[in-house]
Order: C-alpha cells, then sequence, then structure tokens
C-alpha cells in the first residue's frame, strides 16, 4: 500500500504530464536527448534520480518492479531505489528479470534477453557524447543538428592509434538508426549489442535534465571503422555458475592478490546455479 | 441540474493517468499497434481514447488547439474543467485535436527545429475506426512490417522525410488508439 501522504510513485501529476510528455518525443526521436525540467529527488545527483523521475511517471499500479545497480539486485543503490518504490508507488517488487515489467538499470543489460512486455530504464550520469570533446552545449547542440559527428571518430582514431586497439570499455558511442550519436549510458561494450531489443528502453538523466529513448528493434549501431567493433569481456567463465557467455566481474578475495571471476548479472548466475550449473570456484 | 462539463475525467487521477500513459506510450513505441483504454471518460463528440490522451498529456504547461468542429462551447469548458489547458491556434500548438479533414494541411504545425525537434506538435486524430491493415508501416518500434487503417499515405510520407523534424500521430477511435511518430516510414 502506498504511504497516504505520497501520491502514487512519489511525483506530482504535472511534473509526470511533463516527464511523459518528454518520453514520447524521445520515442519519437530515437537517440535525441530530450530537455526536461527535472526535479530534486530524495536522493543524490549520480544516485539515479533520472531513472528514478522516468520509472515513476512509467510505472502502473499493475507493474512489478525490479532495481540493478552494475547488475546487483543487492547493492546500496538497487535496494534502496528498490524500497523507495515499494514505499511510495505500493507496488510488488523482484530480483527474478524474467518477472519484472519495469526494469531500472545502472550500467548494465541484463543477461536474459528482454521480452516485448518489459521496459528497461537507464540511469545516465552524462547523456551528451561529445561533451568531453567540446563542453558548450551550444556546440554540441549544433553538431546534432548537423549530424556532425567527426570528433567522435578522430577520438576513437587516437585511441588506436595510441594502445592499438578502441580503448573504450563502457559507454560506448552508439548511432541509432543512421541519424543520432547516443551514449548508451555507462554499460560495458559487451552489452551494446544486446541494444536491438524487443523490450521499450528509456533514458533518464537528472542532473543534466535530458531523456532519451529507443523504441523496440530500433537500429543501434556501435561507431566503428573498418575493424570490426569487438564487445570484449574477461576471458573466462563465471567462477560460480560456470557461464562463459555472462559479462563477468573480477573479485579479489584475499590479500595475497588471489581473484575470481563471477557473472555481473547476479540473477542471471543465481538462475544458472539453481538449474544446477556450477563453474570451478562454487562451494 | 447538468454539469456536463463535470462529467467524464479521471476518478483516480494518478493511478488512471499511469494506466493510459503505458497505453500512449506502447502504442507510440510500437507503431501501429492498437491499445485500448477504459471507458467512460469524455463527453461528445470526444471519443474516449481521445479524452483520456488530453487528460494524460494536457495540462497549463501545454497550448491546445481544437479544430472548428470540436470548437464546442461543452467541449471548451470541459477541457477547461478536468486540464487547465489553454487553447491556442495551430501555429502554437503543443497538441491539436480533430478530425482527419480538420486537421489538414498539415503545414500549420511546428514541426520542430532542427536544435529541437522535440519542440514539435502532436495532432490527436479522431477516426470511425482503427484497423491493422492498410498502409504499410516500417521502422524504429516495428521488427520488420506492420499495416494500420491511415487516411492517407502521402501525408505521412512527407512528413518521415523531414526526419527528425515532424508531427507526431495519435490516432483515437472509441476506446482505440494508435500513435505512429515522424520516425515511421509509411508506404
Amino acid at each position: 500500500m502506498t504511504e497516504e501522504a505520497y501520491n502514487f510513485a512519489y511525483l506530482n501529476e504535472q511534473t509526470k504530464r511533463m516527464i511523459r510528455r518528454a518520453i514520447l518525443k524521445g520515442l519519437a526521436t530515437p537517440g535525441y536527448q530530450v530537455p526536461f525540467a527535472s526535479r530534486e529527488m530524495p536522493m543524490p545527483y549520480g544516485w539515479g534520480t533520472g531513472g528514478v523521475q522516468v520509472s515513476a511517471a512509467t510505472l502502473t499500479p499493475e507493474d512489478t518492479f525490479k532495481v540493478i545497480d552494475q547488475g546487483a539486485d543487492d547493492t546500496t543503490n538497487a535496494v534502496s531505489i528498490r524500497k523507495f518504490v515499494e514505499r511510495t508507488a505500493g507496488i510488488a517488487t523482484t530480483t527474478k528479470t524474467s518477472d519484472a515489467k519495469v526494469i531500472q538499470t545502472r550500467h548494465r543489460i541484463p543477461e536474459a534477453p528482454l521480452t516485448e512486455d518489459q521496459i528497461l530504464i537507464y540511469q545516465v550520469p552524462i547523456p551528451e557524447p561529445l561533451r568531453f570533446l567540446e563542453p558548450r552545449e551550444t556546440e554540441t547542440r549544433k553538431m546534432h543538428s548537423r549530424e556532425d559527428y567527426g570528433l567522435m571518430h578522430v577520438k576513437l582514431y587516437e585511441d588506436i592509434a595510441q594502445h592499438g586497439h578502441i580503448a573504450t570499455p563502457y559507454a560506448y558511442p552508439v548511432r541509432v538508426e543512421g541519424r543520432y550519436l547516443m551514449d548508451p549510458s555507462p554499460i560495458p561494450k559487451f552489452d551494446t549489442p544486446k541494444m536491438e531489443m524487443a523490450a521499450i528502453q528509456l533514458f533518464g538523466a537528472g542532473r543534466e535534465q535530458r531523456i532519451y529513448a529507443l523504441p523496440p528493434y530500433t537500429k543501434v549501431t556501435p561507431l566503428d571503422f573498418e575493424d570490426p567493433f569487438d564487445p570484449s569481456k574477461a576471458p573466462h567463465p563465471c567462477g560460480l555458475c560456470g557461464a562463459e557467455d555472462a559479462y563477468l566481474d573480477e573479485v579479489i578475495t584475499d590479500d595475497t592478490g588471489r581473484r575470481m571471476f563471477v557473472c555481473s548479472d547476479t540473477d542471471y548466475c543465481e538462475t544458472r546455479r539453481e538449474a544446477g550449473h556450477r563453474g570451478k570456484d562454487a562451494a | 441540474m447538468q454539469t456536463p462539463s463535470l462529467q467524464g475525467g479521471f476518478a483516480e487521477p494518478a493511478r488512471e493517468a499511469a494506466m493510459v500513459f503505458r497505453d500512449i506510450m506502447t502504442a507510440m513505441a510500437r507503431p501501429g499497434q492498437i491499445e485500448t483504454v477504459a471507458p467512460g471518460l469524455g463527453i461528445a463528440p470526444l471519443s474516449d481514447a481521445a479524452a483520456a490522451v488530453v487528460l494524460t498529456l494536457c495540462d497549463a504547461d501545454t497550448k491546445l488547439y481544437l479544430t472548428p468542429r470540436h470548437d464546442t462551447e461543452a467541449l471548451r469548458r470541459w477541457i477547461a474543467f478536468h486540464t487547465g489547458v489553454p487553447l491556442t491556434g495551430p501555429q502554437e500548438a503543443d497538441f491539436a485535436l480533430g478530425a482527419w479533414d480538420d486537421l489538414t494541411p498539415l503545414n500549420r504545425f511546428r514541426p520542430g527545429t532542427a536544435d529541437y525537434p522535440d519542440q514539435s506538435a502532436t495532432l490527436i486524430v479522431e477516426c470511425e475506426a482503427l484497423d491493422p491493415q492498410g498502409a504499410m508501416l516500417s521502422g524504429p518500434g516495428i521488427q520488420s512490417t506492420t499495416e494500420l487503417s491511415l487516411p492517407e499515405v502521402k501525408a505521412f510520407r512527407r512528413n518521415a522525410q523531414q526526419f527528425p523534424l515532424g508531427l507526431d500521430f495519435i490516432f483515437t477511435a472509441g476506446v482505440q488508439l494508435a500513435a505512429p511518430p515522424r520516425s515511421t516510414k509509411v508506404t
């Protein structure tokens, strides 16, 4: 049950209408960042204020909600946002990817493929992919309107010239339907190819006051040269469940520098272990 | 005493608006898909679906254009009571409401600017019926192709050519709505 003092999902109705209009314009122009009047939320910037506002405007009383932070359901950020939504919207929550209708995520896409019924909402710190190359909003806005993305290609080329490969392991810039250059939020580039999916994807940046969106099956192309895009991951199976296909976190296990690699998607790992899969470090 | 302007509307605005918005969002994210809203929201000549869209998206921060046939005293009062949205002409409108023949020509409405393509009008088009057959749609939100009954093809083709500028549409008939945005290619 919602606590009496709160409107459904915390935000007032006028704010939700404003966010909803921005979401619709975002879906109409995939990859374009729609400005919106971001509200102060009862959590600091950088903790998902944008994602929470988009979630609050999107959730219905019948939804089941899941929150992940770097793939995990049980980290501080995920737990506090889940509790916030439970308290202010009074809706069901889950940690199972397949049971969730709306999933708010910080920096990962779940390993299990999402379905047509699901909505994935990203927390975005810096929505402008050109921001570190061009700090002026007036200029980046012109660059987007003119499709002037040469600067980003130069940046990727300089990576190759300096490191021998494109040293951008996360937040890898993508082109949406051949038009807008988009920041996929700081997901590892391992996740980038998953962005062409059946679910609706919404992106909220609270401090930067931007919302953008990808309708299902929208073409999302990682920026690259003739050398193919490489969705890299640690070359190990998961230590707990043995998965070969999942993105891994490196965990230091003692003072002598011993380490193990485990799935970053905790629900995926647990589901596999329940099904009897075992990795080499499983107890 | 008759007070038609108080009829309809949301009994529980927060919950009902959330449900309707999910329908509109799904329709716009999956162009051609027909969604159904709860009945009993509007008054004549407004369909329940068009009423639901106005109640969910319009407020004092937006401007609405009513085409002449929809610009009745009763509807003005109803819209003012439930939403408070100021009425305006087509050039300044964020939302426009009417039948297709009354909304054309479309070049009266704002398609957004190159810097801010989101500053464009959304047209709420009242129809007799919506059918999943007719014009062929493709583009973002559609896996391969899908069909939707559209009043014509040429206007939508011209609208899609302006991308990223352009108008977005919400077609309404009874309790049903479908919402092909500017990104949808129509053939």
